[in-house]
């Protein structure tokens, strides 16, 4: 009996216990075995359905279990941070025949687990709003912005904000047909979904991918930049400014 | 080699498993606890409530780190960055005390979540043996390993589960963490007495002792098969076995365990008072 095959027959139903254990009284581990094959099967699909509640009321709770019961067979943790586990639950969701119907599922799963990444990031000291004013309004283009570690985007062609929302809040309007992206910001503890305004997905990738508010503006021409920057400082997303180096 | 308890600073008091949604009533009045354990791979995240409440925690009671995942009776070598996260947390924490399991968890890169069993002899003994060897010696701090409940036994085992440990404290200079509940768990459902198991356990390792409720079930061929759950109250047989062990022991860290259908304070504050009142009857 080594590690790897007691590890095969825990995360397959199918198998008989591994040879070598018995129930000590003589008689093979039987049911015994069973008993660690059920602690990891249901303590994974209870850390899925903890991790993705949406995806599990708009499912069910019995679909969701079966599902999170294959997905975690395919696919068991990679690490003992359970607070990480399911990063491959939305593209497994997606290549899920029985679920191509639901084809929102799989982002409703990213945005689940932006909100538990941002729950777990590095705490930061967000900027004060003022210290972008003091900035001379010709070098404004010309600057860098540090973005919160806690802050997600979601970007989605269905209404995952209204989605999220009407599932998670009560009295929230009916989600309608439609294109939506969502920055996930954490100010405090308590991570909030925010749909974002037309073109600002693209904008803050750009902020994010270290170009300067001039660059990231032209790779959004029909951004409202007021009301983008005005979300980030809002939600005490932004980090520092930092100006171009004079050459 | 570690000194026996030279980082134990938990006290001779009850503790309790810490969760995170009796945050506010700990800190406006945690009696009768006295301590609190932290599960350590719940605290890995980079920041965010988590920490902050743990920080905040640690500043009013003594924590003890428990880790869950480090898999320690693995066929395979530690992992060097669960074990680097480990150390973080410890330097970062400063905690009272730092325990594992004998188990393991992982097998190549798939992570469990159970605390799987493994067989008793010497190639287990040197493997383990040397595993405890590197996390105390990356901790800079001594270890408490904790006795498994168990389902099963393997063919493989040529020794007593007590003698395995005795053997890898007297290596290694780590402690032991006694959980009574695994005791009363690992005898019914293997047939042997817990009293004995006690009576051969080496107590003078002990740095702490873990109480915890199980449920109960049947094997296939009728017999009874308790299984460690932590769910619910700690069973009355097992309050009997605490109260054997401390007569035999002498008073030391008493933790209350309770990490599936948590309920409300005022249910575990009832449970450590339980705790409490078994270590007043025990001669200092």
């Amino acid at each position: 009996m080594s590690q790897k095959s007691f590890t095969k027959a825990l995360l397959a139903p199918d198998l008989p216990a591994p040879d070598g254990l018995n129930d000590g009284h003589g008689a093979p581990a039987g049911k015994r075995f069973a008993v660690y094959r059920n602690n990891v099967t249901v303590s994974l699909i209870d850390a899925l359905e903890a991790g993705f509640p949406v995806v599990a009321k708009l499912i069910g709770a019995e679909n969701f279990r079966n599902i999170a019961r294959e997905y975690l067979r395919t696919e068991p943790p990679a690490s003992p941070l359970m607070m990480l586990y399911g990063k491959g639950f939305a593209a497994f969701l997606a290549r899920f025949p029985p679920l191509a119907k639901y084809a929102y599922l799989p982002d409703i799963a990213r945005l689940e687990y932006a909100l538990r990444e941002s729950y777990h990031a590095a705490d930061h000291t967000p900027l004060a709003p003022e210290a972008l004013g003091r900035i001379a309004p010709g070098a404004l283009a010309d600057v860098r912005l540090v973005l919160a570690p806690s802050l997600r985007l979601v970007v989605s062609p269905w209404p995952v904000h209204a989605l999220w929302l009407y599932n998670k809040r009560e009295g929230a309007p009916k989600p309608v047909a439609m294109a939506q992206s969502v920055l996930v910001a954490r100010s405090g503890f308590d991570p909030e979904p925010h749909l974002l305004p037309q073109g600002a997905d693209r904008f803050i990738a750009g902020l994010q991918a270290g170009k300067t508010l001039g660059d990231a503006c032209e790779s959004a021409p029909e951004i409202d930049l007021g009301a983008a920057l005005g979300l980030l400082l809002g939600t005490q997303s932004i980090s520092q400014v930092k100006h171009e180096e004079l050459p | 080699m570690f000194d026996q308890n030279r980082n134990n600073r938990l006290p001779n008091r009850a503790g309790l498993g810490y969760k995170p949604q009796h945050y506010a009533e700990i800190m406006d009045n945690a009696a009768p606890v006295r301590w609190f354990e932290v599960h350590a791979e719940n605290y890995m995240g980079q920041g965010g409530r988590p920490l902050a409440q743990l920080r905040a925690l640690s500043e009013r009671f003594p924590v003890s780190v428990h880790g869950v995942g480090l898999s320690i009776g693995g066929e395979g070598p530690l992992d060097p960055e669960h074990l680097a996260r480990l150390k973080h947390l410890c330097d970062w924490l400063n905690p009272a005390s730092f325990s594992e399991h004998l188990a393991w968890s992982s097998h190549d890169s798939a992570f469990l979540n159970d605390l799987l069993p493994l067989p008793y002899n010497a190639a287990s003994l040197a493997r383990v043996s040397a595993h405890i060897d590197e996390v105390q010696e990356t901790l800079g701090r001594q270890m408490l390993l904790e006795n498994p409940s168990s389902y099963l036994a393997f063919e493989a085992s040529d020794m007593e589960e007590t003698g395995f440990l005795a053997e890898l404290a007297a290596r290694t200079g780590c402690g032991l963490l006694l959980d009574v509940n695994n005791v009363f768990v690992s005898a019914t459902n293997l047939g042997y007495s817990p009293q004995s198991y006690i009576d051969t356990f080496p107590l003078d390792k002990v740095g702490e002792i873990h109480l915890g409720g199980h449920d109960e079930d049947k094997d296939d061929a009728g017999r009874p098969l308790l299984i460690d759950s932590h769910g619910h109250e700690i069973a009355d047989p097992v309050w009997a076995l605490l109260d054997y062990t401390l007569e035999r022991a002498g008073p030391l860290p008493l933790l209350v365990e309770w990490d599936n259908d948590v309920p409300e304070w005022p249910v575990l504050a009832a449970e450590a008072a339980r705790a409490e009142a078994a270590l007043t009857k025990v001669p200092a």
